[in-house]
């Protein structure tokens, strides 16, 4: 027989000025069955107001205890504490809310008083039904995986690294360092981008806790938090890493050469052996496959007879290595936009309209032409250069409503370095110039103020070329008025966009993604880094389009988060989860079907009967498995049949 | 029937969006009739369509279901089964001869106190209208 005590809370007088409290207990105690004791205090939440019901569990060997007070969004951990002070089971407790969703929402005293007898009668009911729960706990494996070798991706596994737990690096490329190895000068400062990121590429390499897979690719995942099993596919680079010297004479004999880079954007070749760029971490060459002779024709094999160290191989079967971590922080970075949607820009026609990224390699000491900014038509530098802004970002039609948020402040930057290294007069067509952040707004400023660079409010119609130059028709909204502009190079501020296969490494994680690929946050606000998924955490530009600072930040952010999990001996999860009754069961697995969070298993009784299973791992207990099961076979802890039924019969 | 009808409404809410909206409802201090009892579920994909049922046998006159907008769900896609059966559910209320204006489907966000109140404003005034439920009611022992 369940013994309930009722605590009834008067919140000074945001409960007690229109809720007769005193009378809502004193009729608790008389008229609801099952209630043993019942009392009311100015303050529930107070320490005297807790040792109130410490000493009414004792005294009158309660068994499940109602609190009517605020909401238990507000205090429900405090009377749980209470009631383990007590020695009640702290999920034997449920809340009342007489505050939030009476007193404070009604005048008539009748009426609330009336309704918050009723609350009470209902979670009196329902805490009858109530059984003691007990934390899940769960262990953790120390190691972190951290998907995407870019600038995020290596601060978070450094940081984590640091913080003296194991990590697991993956890249897909052949070298880590993502979109950020490939800047020349990074804004608002104008400092080198290699020059800040190659040291942290290096101590990537040479952490002793980071084990670094490149050319390799997440195949599948499996497990829960703090015991993620993870299939890493490495894929055949054509050179044995272990006795490759990185000495690049492999990639200087190779006679296929016209390669477009892609670490150049396009705009530079490579040979079909080749090392990204000088600095890349690994220093390895890797063969590409789709232009290498030898693959193709059984022929040349240049490279292999002139390796000292006999390092090229010719492999062509990935390697599967499995790898078992804690956490996973995602940081898998994005794609640049191809602006070909945009045929009135003539991007793709003339050689001289370029994206900015491909702009940024050409002024990049470290691209095709050393730094020195040249126009790719006949070679000859730029005295005239127009940016056109917002392409493909803000627009519905042709490319994405988002804003990439780093366009304003690139392009700001592009017209400087375009005045330093070439001398040339900018022109930059905008909707709006975006600079919230610090010292940004005074970059732009400067730009137009100490590096003369024009900005036209209004979106460009045309470009087309005359002669050797570029024809550029708009219209500046400010003056409404058209423009025509004669200019030697078009830069176009293309827009961030998820990664080409961001989904599909979603669909391997089960975490969640928005409309155009980008990963979901938990919360947009109060939980910015965690993921739908309990342990895997979000950093950089595979969540939204951000600058360095803000994707650093969030790096260290989900690294913090991942840390969180790994520092800890054990997992506790809350227990309000869903549980099979393997003998109601009947194995359709509709539970399957409708959970988000693969938390349903299928087990196989020593009988030989298959029955669904949940994963205490990995259920987060919203449910939806419960009210899906035809059988009535699962049921949720916490908010069981039973427990909800009660609340309703007793309206 | 009189204008003394109190009409009891049940309201199978989520945690996360609607809970907290009624919630912000109260902080905000927005004033609504006092017939709504809410039942706190984790996510509105957790009910089951025979709350709903047993609701009305134990004299609901009106069941308010909410939960988070689509899209927002905590849980990804609750919201969406929930969306599912209740369509099935307010058909088969039909054919049982019961109004389907008594069972309303809303989704509240965390955010919206004002709409919450605004809801169960307007739930209870058509509730009015539509008078005491009889057709599912159990009859008690004097009737």
């Amino acid at each position: 027989m369940a013994r309930i005590g009722v605590f009834v809370c008067w919140c000074g007088v945001n409960i007690a000025g229109t809720v007769d409290v005193e009378r809502v207990a004193e009729e608790a105690e008389e008229k609801i069955s099952n209630v043993v004791y019942a009392t009311d205090y100015k303050y529930m939440c107070s320490d005297p107001g807790q040792q109130i019901i410490v000493e009414a569990i004792k005294d009158h060997r309660l068994t499940g205890v109602v609190v009517a007070s605020c909401s238990p969004r507000m205090h429900e951990v405090t009377f749980q504490k209470a009631c383990l002070t007590g020695g009640l089971n702290p999920y034997c407790m449920e809340m009342a809310n007489i505050r939030e969703q009476d007193s404070w929402v009604h005048k008539d005293r009748e009426e609330a008083t009336a309704k918050a007898l009723e609350l009470i009668r209902m979670k009196v009911a329902k805490v009858s039904k109530l059984e003691p729960l007990f934390p899940i706990r769960v262990p953790v494996t120390k190691r972190a995986l951290v998907i995407g070798g870019g600038v995020a991706g290596i601060q978070a596994a450094l940081d984590i690294a640091d913080a003296n737990q194991e990590v697991v690096l993956v890249e897909k490329e052949p070298s880590i360092g993502g979109h950020m190895a490939q800047l020349d000068e990074t804004f608002p400062t104008l400092d080198c981008s290699q020059c800040i990121l190659t040291p942290k590429m290096v101590q990537v390499a040479q952490h002793e806790r980071i084990k670094l897979y490149s050319y390799a690719e997440v195949e599948s995942v499996s497990g829960y938090v703090g015991n993620f099993v993870v299939r890493i596919s490495k894929n055949p680079r054509g050179v044995d890493t272990e006795k490759c010297t990185g000495c690049g004479v492999c990639v200087e004999r190779c006679p296929v050469k016209k390669i477009p880079s892609e670490f150049n954007a396009g705009i530079g070749s490579r040979s079909a052996i080749y090392i990204p760029f000088p600095q890349a971490v690994p220093n390895w060459p890797v063969i590409d496959q789709e232009y290498c002779t030898y693959y193709k024709k059984k022929k040349c094999g240049l490279c292999q007879k002139e390796c000292a160290a006999g390092a090229v191989i010719f492999d062509t079967e990935p390697e599967f290595i499995e790898e078992a971590v804690g956490t996973i922080v995602v940081a898998t970075g994005y794609d640049p936009w191809e602006p070909v949607a945009y045929g009135e820009y003539g991007y793709g026609i003339y050689p001289d309209v370029v994206t900015s990224l491909q702009f940024e390699r050409m002024t990049s000491a470290s691209g095709p032409t050393s730094g020195v900014l040249k126009r790719p038509s006949d070679g000859e530098v730029p005295r005239e250069v127009a940016f056109i802004q917002c392409v493909g970002s803000r627009d519905n039609v042709k490319g994405y409503p988002y804003c990439s948020r780093i366009c304003c402040m690139y392009t700001a930057k592009h017209a400087i370095i375009a005045r330093h290294k070439a001398g040339a007069q900018s022109y930059v067509f905008y909707i709006d110039v975006r600079a919230g952040g610090k010292g940004y707004e005074e970059f732009i400023r400067r730009a137009q103020e100490e590096d003369g660079a024009r900005y036209i409010r209004g979106k460009v119609s045309r470009v087309y070329q005359d002669g050797k130059k570029l024809i550029v028709r708009g219209e500046d909204t400010l003056l409404g008025r058209p423009v025509e502009l004669r200019v030697d190079m078009v830069v176009l501020a293309s827009a961030v966009k998820a990664k080409s296969d961001a989904g599909k490494l979603a669909r391997k994680l089960n975490i969640a993604y928005d409309q155009y690929e980008f990963y979901t946050e938990a919360h947009p606000k109060l939980r910015p880094v965690d993921t739908n998924c309990a342990g895997i955490f979000l950093a950089g530009t595979c969540q939204a389009p951000k600058d360095i600072p803000d994707t650093v930040s969030q790096a260290s952010a989900a690294a913090s988060k991942a840390l969180a999990i790994l520092s800890a001996q054990e997992l506790t999860r809350e227990p309000l989860i869903s549980v099979v009754d393997p003998l109601k069961c009947n194995a359709c697995f509709s539970c399957r079907e409708v959970c988000t969070f693969n938390a349903i298993e299928e087990e196989t009784l020593r009988s030989g009967k298959k029955v669904s299973k949940v994963n205490p791992g990995l259920c987060l207990g919203c449910g939806a498995c419960v009210s899906a099961c035809r059988n009535g076979a699962l049921s949720l802890k916490g908010f069981t049949d039973d427990q909800i039924y009660a609340e309703v019969n007793a309206i | 029937m009189g204008e003394d009808f109190k009409p009891t409404i049940i309201g199978f809410v989520c945690n996360w969006c609607t809970y907290a909206g009624a919630d912000l409802a109260g902080t905000s201090r927005l004033e609504y009739p006092a017939n709504i009892r809410l039942i706190r579920l984790p996510c509105s994909g957790r009910i089951d369509p025979l709350f709903i049922f047993r609701a009305f046998l134990q004299g609901a006159d009106g069941v308010l279901v909410s939960g988070c907008h689509p899209g927002d769900c905590h849980y990804t896609t609750g919201n969406y089964y929930a969306k599912r059966r209740l369509a099935i559910i307010k058909r088969l209320l039909e054919y049982i001869g019961l109004e389907p204006g008594r069972l309303r489907l809303e989704w509240i966000s965390a955010s919206e106190g004002q709409r919450f109140a605004d809801v169960c404003k307007e739930f209870t005034a058509r509730i009015k209208e539509l008078g005491p439920q009889r057709r599912l009611r159990q009859r008690t022992a004097g009737e």
